[in-house]
């Protein structure tokens, strides 16, 4: 246990010591989740909206006034044609267009119901997202507003809510999951693999090999300092998503992050692997690169939804591990879920992770004789 | 040579699939002796190295390192045995003291030994100012002599040096010589391999091997003598060259 203790103090002093392994390790998930946030969440705070009145009555023009003074949005045109809204979007200033239907007046008053519709930009989801959801709010408060002093009832306006170009609004919110998802993957596998091809590469591997530490203190101290770093660094992006970004954890942080583990064990694993079949840092970095990250951002569902794949695309994403983890997080953060949806991605990963360890120390072993 | 049989190997043989890497080596290594072990590169030398190391098992034939059988008992020699290669031993990112601490702490030594090991060594070596230098820092042939005295600090009884002088200017290696034949004196055993002809003269004995075989096993006089040569490099060119043709 000393000899294994002093080895992975060296393997900490190693990573403390190069700058640009701390930068890697900590710097890219920050800089990453705050560029994701901010660029996904375009500020809500004057996003052009365009009206489109066909009622033209009493109630209509308070609750546009209502909306457009509101401070949050910025009226960008009046349109008097379903036909226009297209165009409308296309001119790219306006991200969303609210629609008094004709008889929208008469409804209210004689059936003490009228339908607004709010239709969005779906290509940018989050914006989206937040602008019916800011719209929805000031017209439930319009309806308490014009409900209080006549309690005989005006009527009640329901919302509803199309999205333009992305009905389902895919992606919503994902860049946290799918940055912890390729973050770890980066730094476990990629970090474990340079880091043990590096030893070989200047020969102190060797010199390690002929000591008494047994092969398996040797991975167990290479990657015990990316298994703490690592789930550091999970709990780094969490809270930072949650403080900066207003994005909780819904469903069990426990699940979350035992989850997480087995997900970092199964990286830390793949990285073991990278590192049994390539001699130098220059080849652990390629393949990583190569095999993991290009996989985990384009086939793992992070960016491009797998429901929309190509079969061929969906078959092969089928053996990338980040897809279910993917599933898992995003099942466990955004949905709330519980094991009970989750646990036949679990089982995938569970046998994953033991497969890559089984194969990375036979061909571990393999390499001695 | 009289003395305690440090090393003993009886018919080594090492294959790897259809390739003999050793075929039949038999010899043995006596305590303080410094033996150097000669060949072209493929000749089967460092096959036989990681053998006697521990590193990998024999195919057959019975090898005693320490006193520990190298097939059942590697771990006990690697707690015995010191070792230095070729390419650098110490971490370059890690100071000479960070480097004692992890050599010292993977060998099992006490925190109290290692700091008593660490003060004679730099001690010794005139080190003391170094001591929370980055290795990188330190020019060439300082690291050398630190890599060996490092390779020495668990007080082993033998030690393995694979081409310790690579790339090393002649003054250095000069030096790192005079080191090695303090450190044979006080009763440890120097099994080195080399290229470096002239370095074969320093040793005691020479072991010659080629094409996996043992060819010739001497002092370097007794070499000369035989085959009638002015220096080892003679010897070597004489030995390994005719049966080099012939296949």
């Amino acid at each position: 246990m000393k000899r294994f203790l002093a080895f992975v103090k060296k393997e900490f002093l190693h990573i403390f010591r190069d700058i640009r392994t701390l930068i890697i390790i900590f710097g890219i998930p920050v800089a990453q989740i705050l560029i994701f946030g901010f660029v996904v969440r375009t500020d809500i705070k004057n996003a052009g909206v365009a009206i489109m009145d066909l009622s033209q009555d009493d109630v209509s023009r308070k609750l546009t006034d209502k909306i457009i003074s509101s401070g949050f949005f910025l009226n960008t045109g009046y349109l008097s044609n379903y036909t226009e809204i297209e165009t409308e979007f296309r001119k790219g200033n306006t991200r969303a267009v609210l629609i008094f239907g004709k008889d929208f007046g008469r409804n209210l008053t004689r059936e003490g119901k009228a339908v607004m519709s709010i239709i969005a930009d779906g290509s940018d989801p989050n914006a989206a997202t937040l602008i019916t959801n800011y719209t929805m709010a000031i017209v439930r408060d319009f309806n308490i507003d014009i409900a209080g002093p006549a309690l005989s009832g005006s009527g009640v306006i329901v919302p509803e809510v199309k999205m333009f170009y992305n009905p389902n609004l895919q992606s919503h919110f994902t860049f946290v999951p799918g940055v912890i998802t390729l973050i770890l993957i980066l730094i476990c596998a990629l970090m474990t693999s340079v880091t043990i091809s590096r030893e070989k590469e200047f020969g102190t591997m060797e010199v390690l090999l002929v000591s008494p530490l047994r092969p398996v203190q040797i991975i167990l101290g290479k990657v015990t300092p990316y298994f703490l770093l690592s789930f550091i660094n999970v709990i780094l992006i969490l809270l930072l998503s949650w403080i900066v970004f207003d994005l909780p954890v819904k469903g069990s942080l426990v699940l979350l992050l035992a989850e997480t583990m087995l997900y970092i064990l199964m990286s830390l694993s793949l990285g073991i692997l990278i590192s049994t079949i390539s001699d130098t840092m220059q080849q652990a970095i390629f393949i990583s690169f190569l095999g993991l990250m290009l996989p985990t951002i384009i086939l793992s569902g992070f960016i491009f939804p797998i429901e929309n794949m190509h079969q061929v695309y969906n078959l092969v994403s089928m053996i990338v591990p980040p897809r279910y983890f993917i599933v898992i997080i995003k099942n466990i953060m955004i949905k709330g879920t519980g094991l009970m949806f989750v646990w036949k991605e679990t089982l995938i990963l569970l046998l994953m992770t033991i497969f890559f360890i089984s194969v990375s120390i036979r061909k571990f072993r393999l390499r001695l004789e | 040579m009289t003395g305690n049989r440090v090393i003993s190997v009886r018919n080594l043989v090492k294959k790897f699939g259809s390739f003999t890497a050793n075929d039949n080596l038999n010899f043995d290594v006596y305590e303080g002796e410094i033996f150097g072990f000669l060949g072209a590169n493929g000749a089967g030398k460092t096959t036989a190295l990681r053998i006697l190391s521990g590193l990998s098992a024999p195919t057959s034939g019975e090898v005693m390192v320490a006193g520990y059988d190298a097939t059942k008992e590697s771990e006990m020699i690697k707690r015995n045995i010191g070792y230095m290669c070729q390419k650098f031993s110490l971490y370059e990112d890690l100071t000479v003291r960070e480097n004692i601490m992890l050599y010292g702490g993977i060998y099992g030594m006490s925190r109290q030994l290692i700091r008593e090991q660490e003060q004679k060594l730099l001690n010794r070596l005139n080190f003391n100012e170094f001591r929370n230098r980055v290795i990188s820092d330190l020019p060439l042939g300082l690291r050398q002599k630190l890599a060996f005295s490092v390779a020495l600090l668990h007080q082993p009884k033998i030690i393995f040096l694979d081409e310790p002088t690579g790339g090393v200017d002649p003054i250095t290696r000069r030096q790192f010589w005079e080191m090695i034949y303090e450190t044979a004196s006080a009763g440890i055993t120097i099994f080195v391999t080399t290229h470096y002809m002239d370095e074969a003269e320093y040793c005691d004995r020479v072991c010659i091997m080629n094409e996996g075989r043992i060819v010739a096993l001497d002092t370097p006089e007794n070499l000369k003598k035989q085959y009638n040569a002015l220096n080892v490099e003679e010897v070597f060119i004489k030995i390994a060259r005719p049966l080099k043709e012939t296949v």
